[in-house]
């Protein structure tokens, strides 16, 4: 549903397209959730979960359009529930990977099910369903999507920042932070449920294949550069904002560019640059 | 999915059934591809799984995508994307330096953006193209339909290089992944085995791609050798049942497609996940059972 645009001249004329200005305030707030959880994502060494969530995204939403409901339901129900099942086949809301791969391989297959179910099952002209949720479609966000959208993701960030310190301790050291009397489990628990609701989020923007790209890459890119870590969770975020203005720029000046390409490519450049411009190697905290 | 208006019967007598599914060559050269990457897929899978490089298996396995699209895009056989592709970013992905057995933050976040960044280009490449949107999701899913001869001798030919290669690898690199560090210290070149594995690994999802989409792949490195890993700790034997699972669930999976209006890659997924879940299961219950199982050592880690 990615709206044709006619390239025109000035900036000025951007702002005044309603598609437009959907996607700048949806992807805006979203860009700072996914570069808010993405920064404990990566200090977690959690990168392999959210990749899973984000494929189960796409089960989820095409569950909810073959049986009939709202996308954004489906997306909800099966990201935070599929987060905490995995929170439960590792030890302290860790999960194995082996378990992950399993688990996110099935569900993807069942996916192309109900992609299938539901390409055949209604009316033609649903055939561009299954790679919009795969690959997104931010300029066709509606004005009640685009609000509904930003205040979820307002609501994401609060979480992540209500329990970023216990969770930033819980995630350098886990067993001081365990005899220190912080609830560890529980905190690793409701952190993959931010982070399943994250990715349902982000698959309305980006869609659910390249969220991925969207959690790990201005993370990554801000724990290059800095090391201490409220430095760096702020400075994700603004990376991920700003890697998503850019791309909606660049997708609104080359038309023939898709919106997620243009996200995803500026955040790609970004993390390269902090390689080429040879920042001193961090070893970052592994995972205990 | 084309064959949706004319579906064969299931006739409860599987001679018969097998006689009329071969009648077609399409179905023979999908058997015959099936096997192949089923034998690849699971021998290698085996190694990942033991490995614990998941993440850079299915990171291999999804970049195939961008291959097979950017070369629809400039015109040559999607096959020589899917190679292409997979095995630069194996290149790459060997080159990020590995700090210990648990891959760190920074380079699984490395890897991420890796793949999400391909998977984009893929989405480029096939805008570009604008060609119908049905052929992303064979790209993305699979199709056991239309598999040429001439695809099945290049897949041959692959996976019997990769094996042999592995075969003559095998030692030092159970050595390796089995205890990196005492590995190290006997001399075994720990680094190069772990770069010619990503290689292989990018061989195998690359020819895997073929058949069951690039989404789908990973399922067929990682289940078999999980449910293997899972069912016992001897490493001849659960090599060899790996194979036998991913050979058993493929199989099945094209028997159903073939009688059933859904695509492969669900029938697959499901079958092998299945299989997966009742070995886990079966060996909780082994675990219960008091004294039996207490010499037992689990296989590779909490699998």
């Amino acid at each position: 549903m990615t709206t044709t645009v006619l390239a025109a001249p000035g900036w000025a004329a951007a702002f005044s397209h309603p598609f437009f200005q959907h996607a700048l305030l949806a992807g805006t707030a979203i860009a700072a959730a996914a570069g808010l959880t993405g920064y404990f994502l990566v200090l977690r060494a959690q990168v392999f979960t959210g990749d899973a969530l984000s494929h189960v995204a796409f089960t989820g939403a095409l569950a909810a359009l073959a049986l009939g409901y709202d996308m954004r339901l489906g997306l909800f129900a099966a990201t935070v529930v599929v987060a905490l099942l995995l929170g439960t086949l590792g030890s302290r809301g860790r999960v194995d990977d082996v378990a992950i791969g399993n688990v996110f391989s099935w569900i993807l297959g069942l996916g192309v099910f109900f992609l299938t179910l539901y390409t055949t099952s209604r009316s033609a002209g649903n055939g561009g369903a299954g790679v919009n949720v795969l690959f997104g479609s931010i300029f066709g966000l509606s004005g009640a999507q685009a609000v509904t959208a930003a205040l979820v993701a307002a609501g994401i960030c609060a979480a992540v920042l209500a329990i970023a310190r216990p969770l930033l301790f819980a995630s350098v050291d886990e067993a001081v932070a365990a005899a220190r009397g912080v609830p560890v489990r529980l905190l690793g628990f409701a952190f993959l449920a931010v982070v399943g609701a994250c990715a349902a989020e982000a698959t309305q923007a980006v869609g659910s294949l390249l969220i991925l790209g969207l959690l790990a890459a201005p993370a990554g890119a801000a724990q290059r550069l800095t090391d201490r870590p409220y430095h760096a969770l702020a400075l994700s975020a603004a990376l991920a904002v700003a890697e998503m203005w850019t791309g909606l720029g660049l997708s609104y000046a080359v038309p023939s560019m898709p919106p997620s390409f243009g996200i995803l490519a500026a955040a790609t450049a970004v993390y390269a640059a902090t390689f080429a411009t040879g920042f001193r190697r961090r070893s970052t905290v592994p995972a205990v | 999915m084309l064959l949706a208006d004319a579906y064969p019967a299931w006739s409860w007598n599987p001679v018969t059934d097998l006689q009329q599914m071969w009648a077609f060559p399409f179905m023979v050269n999908a058997f015959r591809a099936g096997t192949v990457v089923a034998v690849a897929a699971a021998v290698i899978g085996w190694f990942m799984v033991l490995r614990r490089q998941s993440f850079a298996g299915h990171t291999l396995a999804a970049v195939g995508f961008p291959g097979a699209a950017g070369a629809t895009l400039i015109g040559v056989s999607a096959t020589y994307g899917y190679f292409a592709f997979c095995l630069t970013a194996a290149l790459v992905i060997a080159a990020i330096p590995r700090a210990g057995r648990d891959a760190g933050g920074g380079e699984s976040a490395l890897t991420g953006t890796i793949q999400a960044f391909l998977l984009a280009c893929g989405f480029l490449f096939s805008a570009l193209y604008k060609g119908l949107l049905g052929g992303v999701t064979s790209l993305l899913f699979g199709s056991f339909l239309g598999i040429t001869t001439t695809q099945v001798w290049v897949l041959l030919a692959v996976a019997a290089a990769v094996l042999a290669v592995l075969a003559a690898i095998g030692r030092p690199l159970l050595f390796a992944s089995v205890d990196p560090d005492v590995a190290a210290g006997r001399g075994v070149p720990v680094r190069l085995l772990s770069t010619v594995f990503l290689i292989l690994l990018g061989a195998a999802a690359a020819e895997a791609s073929q058949i069951t989409g690039t989404l789908l792949v990973f399922a067929l490195l990682v289940m078999p050798a999980a449910t293997a890993q899972t069912l016992t700790a001897r490493p001849a034997l659960s090599l060899a049942l790996s194979v036998l699972i991913a050979l058993a669930v493929t199989w099945l999976g094209l028997i159903t497609a073939y009688y059933s209006p859904y695509p492969i890659g669900f029938y697959v997924t499901t079958f092998a996940f299945a299989a997966y879940v009742l070995a886990r299961l079966g060996r909780l219950a082994a675990s219960r059972r008091p004294r039996l199982v207490s010499s037992r050592v689990p296989a590779g880690g909490p699998a």
